[in-house]
């Protein structure tokens, strides 16, 4: 079992860590900053951080007005508000006006667990890719969630991060690899199937090779980070050498990475394809583990659905 | 004073002028709640504002966000004024490949503090203006002009409590209370009343009663905003929509989202001279 680490922990110890040197920094946060972890730079620098209250509308658009006077704004709230809430005030305030504001979210997906479905972001992802200049971002653990955040400071624009509830399975050793927003990354090689996950999914779809391989089937594992921009050329270049896809995320199937991927395919280089992730329904309450299960969010549903795709090859 | 008020009003006929025609010249655009907010524009744009149309960026400029962006037409009549860019590009408002857009575009025109047009998100975005200005320990203030019908926005609320949370005096809103919105009468489609006591319980001082279409009564009510320390300053302007032509006053619903004919402009004209 992999070493476990929190990406919302990770964000907010880079967010101090930041502070210290950039005196631009500013958070926003609205009436999460426990769960986010954004209460950690509040507490480091009160003055450089506003609790908005359960307001996620007015936090976004406030968010622009201090981008527009130079800040590089981070705004925290929970997936589900800070992409549905708040849609239309992303789109206008922050993505129109290719504002300085990173969205920064957590408890992304089903893992959100016992809150039930209210709660269960399944669907941010396809919304906040419809959006023009936008960045889509679902860092796979706790150390590309460091690279992430970094990164995005140093790009001017607005962003959307997905982090997760629970802590997750280290995928890295060090921060020290090939991290670049928009570039994938491959985990693992293979050439009989290629398995593209984000986030979450990027741990068990490791989990899914190794079964995989004792099986005599060789898949590549490919951890899509940023949903938008996209890899085109890795996911081209994966479909040719392997010439068949599955896609894994926690998310719904329509809208999310697998539409992502299925767009570029489809367009470039079709090969057979199946897409692992939240068929089109809510979740409900229940322990994270078990939800995963339970909607086929697992290791096992990767090597299923490898299984059948290599039927169609 | 006499004579800068003269001035204003002239300048404000102006204005007045420049709307109803690109209005009329593209066919489409909102001339009402343009022309109830063209005094206001003017005090603003031509005796409180500090900025420098040579240098829109200046750090430390007054920063002005048109949160009923609709009235995009009036903003964009003083900038051109105030010499952001030529008078003769106002004819290419709503036009494809034009800075003008049909709702203000802070990137694709200078003098734009924030794109707009989504009801209820300029005045949010001016508090973060209002914050930052804190944050910078600069001099600037921050206003903002909201509409009636803007008024039922809920996000409105939400940004009435972050300004009166954060006792951000260096923020006057200013309210163009023409009464009504594009489907009627406010206060039968849905009362916003009564509006003063709202915003003195969201924590504004407020300055009621004011006639918005009364230059010396507009600079007084912003010269206090200005003065009144501890909170943010709400104006509540008395407007009339369509103010300036006669025409488009008597039938205010029906010039909120529809351009004057070309009948109609040339009668406009002639009552602005």
């Amino acid at each position: 079992m992999a070493e476990l680490a929190s990406t919302r922990d990770a964000y907010g110890k880079t967010l101090v860590e930041l502070g210290k040197t950039n005196k631009n920094i500013v958070v926003l946060d609205a009436d999460l900053a426990v769960s986010t972890k954004t209460s950690l730079f509040g507490k480091e620098f009160p003055d450089r951080f506003f609790d908005m209250g359960v307001a996620e509308q007015d936090m976004m658009s406030t968010a622009a007005g201090l981008a527009s006077c130079g800040k590089v704004v981070f705004a925290s709230t929970f997936a589900v508000f800070g992409s549905g809430r708040a849609w239309d005030q992303v789109r206008v305030s922050i993505a129109y006006t290719r504002s300085n504001v990173k969205i920064v979210v957590t408890h992304g997906g089903i893992t959100t667990g016992e809150d039930g479905a209210t709660h269960q972001a399944n669907e941010d992802i396809a919304i906040m890719r419809a959006i023009p200049n936008m960045t889509v971002i679902v860092p796979a653990d706790a150390i590309e969630t460091v690279n992430v955040i970094k990164s995005l400071v140093k790009e001017h624009g607005p962003a959307y991060v997905r982090l997760s509830r629970l802590a997750t399975p280290v995928i890295y050793s060090s921060a020290d690899y090939d991290f670049k927003i928009s570039k994938g990354v491959t985990i693992s090689p293979g050439s009989d199937v290629s398995i593209i996950a984000t986030g979450i999914m990027v741990s068990l779809a490791k989990v899914a090779a190794q079964q995989l391989e004792k099986e005599g089937i060789s898949a590549r594992v490919i951890n899509i980070h940023t949903i938008k921009p996209i890899d085109k050329q890795l996911i081209i270049k994966c479909a040719r050498e392997t010439g068949a896809v599955v896609t894994a995320e926690e998310h719904s199937i329509i809208g999310g990475l697998g539409s992502a991927v299925a767009e570029v395919l489809a367009e470039n280089m079709p090969v057979p394809m199946i897409r692992v992730g939240m068929m089109d329904m809510f979740g409900e309450s229940g322990p994270p583990q078990e939800l995963l299960e339970k909607y086929g969010l697992t290791s096992n549903s990767i090597v299923l659905a490898v299984k059948n795709v290599l039927k169609r090859k | 004073m006499e004579k800068k008020i003269k001035e204003l009003e002239e300048k404000a006929k102006v204005i007045r002028r420049h709307i109803v025609e690109m209005i009329g010249r593209c066919g489409s655009g909102h001339p009402g709640g343009s022309l109830s907010a063209a005094d206001i524009i003017t005090v603003l744009y031509f005796h409180i504002l500090k900025h420098d149309p040579g240098n829109p960026k200046w750090e430390n400029r007054d920063r002005f966000v048109l949160s009923k962006g609709h009235a995009a037409p009036v903003l964009y009549a003083a900038l051109a004024e105030a010499g952001y860019f030529p008078k003769s590009y106002l004819k290419t408002l709503r036009q494809i490949g034009s800075s003008l857009q049909g709702h203000v575009d802070m990137l694709s025109l200078p003098g734009i503090e924030m794109s707009t047009g989504s009801l209820g998100q300029g005045l949010s975005a001016a508090n973060g203006m209002a914050l930052a200005a804190r944050l910078d320990k600069r001099s600037y203030r921050v206003y903002a002009i909201i509409g009636d019908g803007e008024s039922q926005e809920g996000q409105i609320w939400e940004a009435a409590m972050t300004a009166g949370h954060y006792k951000l005096d260096n923020l006057t809103v200013i309210l163009d209370h023409n009464k009504y919105q594009i489907d009627g009468h406010v206060e039968e489609i849905k009362g916003i009343q009564p509006i003063a006591d709202k915003w003195r319980a969201f924590r504004f001082n407020v300055i009621d009663g004011v006639n918005g279409h009364d230059i010396k009564a507009i600079i007084k009510a912003l010269d206090d905003a200005q003065r009144h320390k501890g909170k943010p300053t709400m104006i509540i302007a008395e407007t009339v929509k369509g103010k300036g032509v006669s025409f488009m006053e008597n039938r205010p619903t029906e010039f909120h989202g529809k351009a004057p004919t070309k009948e109609e402009v040339i009668k406009a004209l002639e009552e602005l001279i």
